[in-house]
């Protein structure tokens, strides 16, 4: 039902980033500049090949960390939806500090976190829950309110239980919601996780790409720079994509709604 | 007519705030019924419905019902949007737990009763014309057998000529089911064509006119223009306007 996307769409944005590479490359020739500041992208290219096996490598460990704070952020947040929508004495109570949650930056409580749950993988994953537990218990919490009242007039003539209106209206109401929380949280869990391993990443074995941003950094390797934010961001993209292709073939039922 | 009756309204009042929307209405509806109930917008039509229904509790006042739980059909079809036709028309029978091995099969008949498709069956909501999710909204009325029907202006939001035709329909509903009908709408020669009785609420939700049409048993459209179809909805008119 969808149209699919033209080619245009896809080979104008690449000739704008070959342009753009071409033109950084001439600026490079021309005025000579110190790679420390910018490298070319023939020096960031050739020099993250050298080490390509240490970035693949620590792409997926990011993308672990990512995917598993992601899976336990939408297991707590549905939870949460859940008990907001049934308890208004827990909704008038606590919501208001779920909000107070996302307005504290997140490089505040890293370290909090960090002396909570260790210099390691278990404190990037609570970091990476917590950045992308808001967009999800909030719109969770929104689908599991916002039911048509015919449908529950409907439930009320009928005399189902609690537990009938749960499953037969409101979780189902709710999926599409959780579909636009879970959009919006999957490009934070990168985020999340950058700013995790880059805090926290130092002592263990398995380093990801936030630990990589912080020693390239700290030893002037602007190329690695380079490549590893040129790769958070691919991550980034790609998660939002999977959850994007996830949710349309699995749940294809309600993303209809999405899409009106 | 010695039959028992239906439903009994005593002296219902319904208060919302200071505003006063239904005011000492009582009525005995016999079983087997067709009655419509008549009146200016918001002179609480839908609130007495609604208060038989058990969906509001009236400020004072009781309201009995013969038998089971009534059917109800509602203004706009709120049809379950994630539900094919056939999983919105089972609803109820799944909410009663009373789920049964061919119910699928009964399912198709009631379907097919209303005037739906076997190939429309498994669409979704979405898929249908406005006339068609009406439609799928009586099926799932119809579902449970119920004894007493209500209808809250269900066909308002469609045209013309299809409002007629589904009019029609329910008639041949209604003959072959021995049901009890509660009908609300704002279309009086509607109301006077379809009932065995209309009742008339005046704006200041009191019962003001109880009207009997004793029109030929069988509707069919060729009534609309004999005098007594006439006399009866200038009777009713009437009576609205100086309710007014």
């Amino acid at each position: 039902m969808k149209t699919k996307p033209s080619n245009s769409v896809i080979i104008y944005p690449i000739l704008f980033l070959l342009l753009l590479l071409a033109l950084w490359q001439i600026a490079d020739w021309k005025w000579d500049i110190p790679r420390i500041i910018l490298p070319s992208p023939w020096e960031i290219g050739t020099e993250s090949f050298k080490r390509i096996d240490d970035l693949l490598s620590a792409t997926l460990i990011t993308a672990q960390a990512a995917i598993s704070g992601f899976a336990l952020a939408l297991v707590i947040g549905t939870t949460l939806g859940l008990l907001f929508s049934v308890s208004k004495i827990a909704r008038l109570g606590a919501y208001p500090y779920m909000i107070f949650l996302q307005t504290v930056p997140i490089v505040a409580i890293a370290p909090l976190i960090i002396i909570w749950f260790g210099g390691g993988m278990a404190s990037i994953v609570v970091i990476v829950t917590v950045i992308s537990l808001f967009p999800i218990v909030t719109n969770v919490t929104t689908g599991l309110r916002s039911v048509d009242k015919g449908l529950l007039d409907l439930m009320t003539l009928y005399q189902a239980s609690p537990h009938q209106v749960l499953f037969k209206v409101r979780l189902p109401n709710a999926i599409p919601y959780l579909i636009t929380g879970a959009k919006v949280s999957s490009g934070l869990t990168i985020v999340g996780a950058v700013i995790g391993e880059y805090m926290a990443g130092h002592g263990i074995d398995e380093q990801g790409l936030g630990y990589y941003i912080f020693m390239s950094s700290q030893n002037f390797q602007t190329e690695i720079l380079f490549a590893s934010i040129f790769l958070s961001s691919l991550l980034g993209v790609t998660m939002v994509t999977a959850v994007a292709v996830i949710s349309r073939t699995l749940l294809a039922q309600w993303t209809f709604q999405l899409e009106r | 007519m010695s039959q028992n009756s239906a439903i009994t309204i005593d002296d219902l009042n319904m208060q919302y705030g200071s505003a006063t929307v239904l005011d000492s209405v009582s009525c005995n509806i016999p079983a087997g019924q067709w009655v419509s109930i008549v009146g200016p917008s918001g002179c609480g039509k839908s609130t007495l419905l609604r208060c038989v229904a058990g969906l509001t509790d009236p400020t004072t006042g009781t309201v009995r019902l013969e038998g089971k739980q009534p059917a109800f059909v509602f203004q706009d079809p709120t049809l379950l949007p994630w539900r094919s036709v056939a999983g919105n028309i089972q609803l109820p029978l799944e909410l009663n737990k009373q789920s049964t091995e061919n119910q699928s099969k009964l399912v198709l008949q009631i379907a097919q009763f209303v005037g739906l498709e076997a190939a429309d069956i498994d669409k979704y909501p979405r898929e249908l014309s406005g006339g068609m999710r009406m439609r799928v909204s009586i099926a799932r009325a119809l579902i449970t057998n119920p004894t007493v029907l209500l209808l809250d202006e269900p066909f308002a939001a469609l045209d013309e000529i299809l409002r007629q035709q589904l009019n029609q329909e329910l008639l041949q509903v209604w003959c072959s089911q021995q049901m009890t009908v509660l009908f609300v709408t704002h279309n009086v020669a509607e109301a006077v064509y379809l009932s065995q009785r209309v009742l008339v609420l005046n704006a200041n939700g009191t019962l003001c006119g109880d009207v009997d049409i004793n029109l030929p048993a069988d509707r069919v459209p060729a009534i609309r223009n004999t005098p007594l179809f006439l006399e009866k909805t200038a009777a009713v008119t009437r009576i609205l306007q100086e309710g007014l």
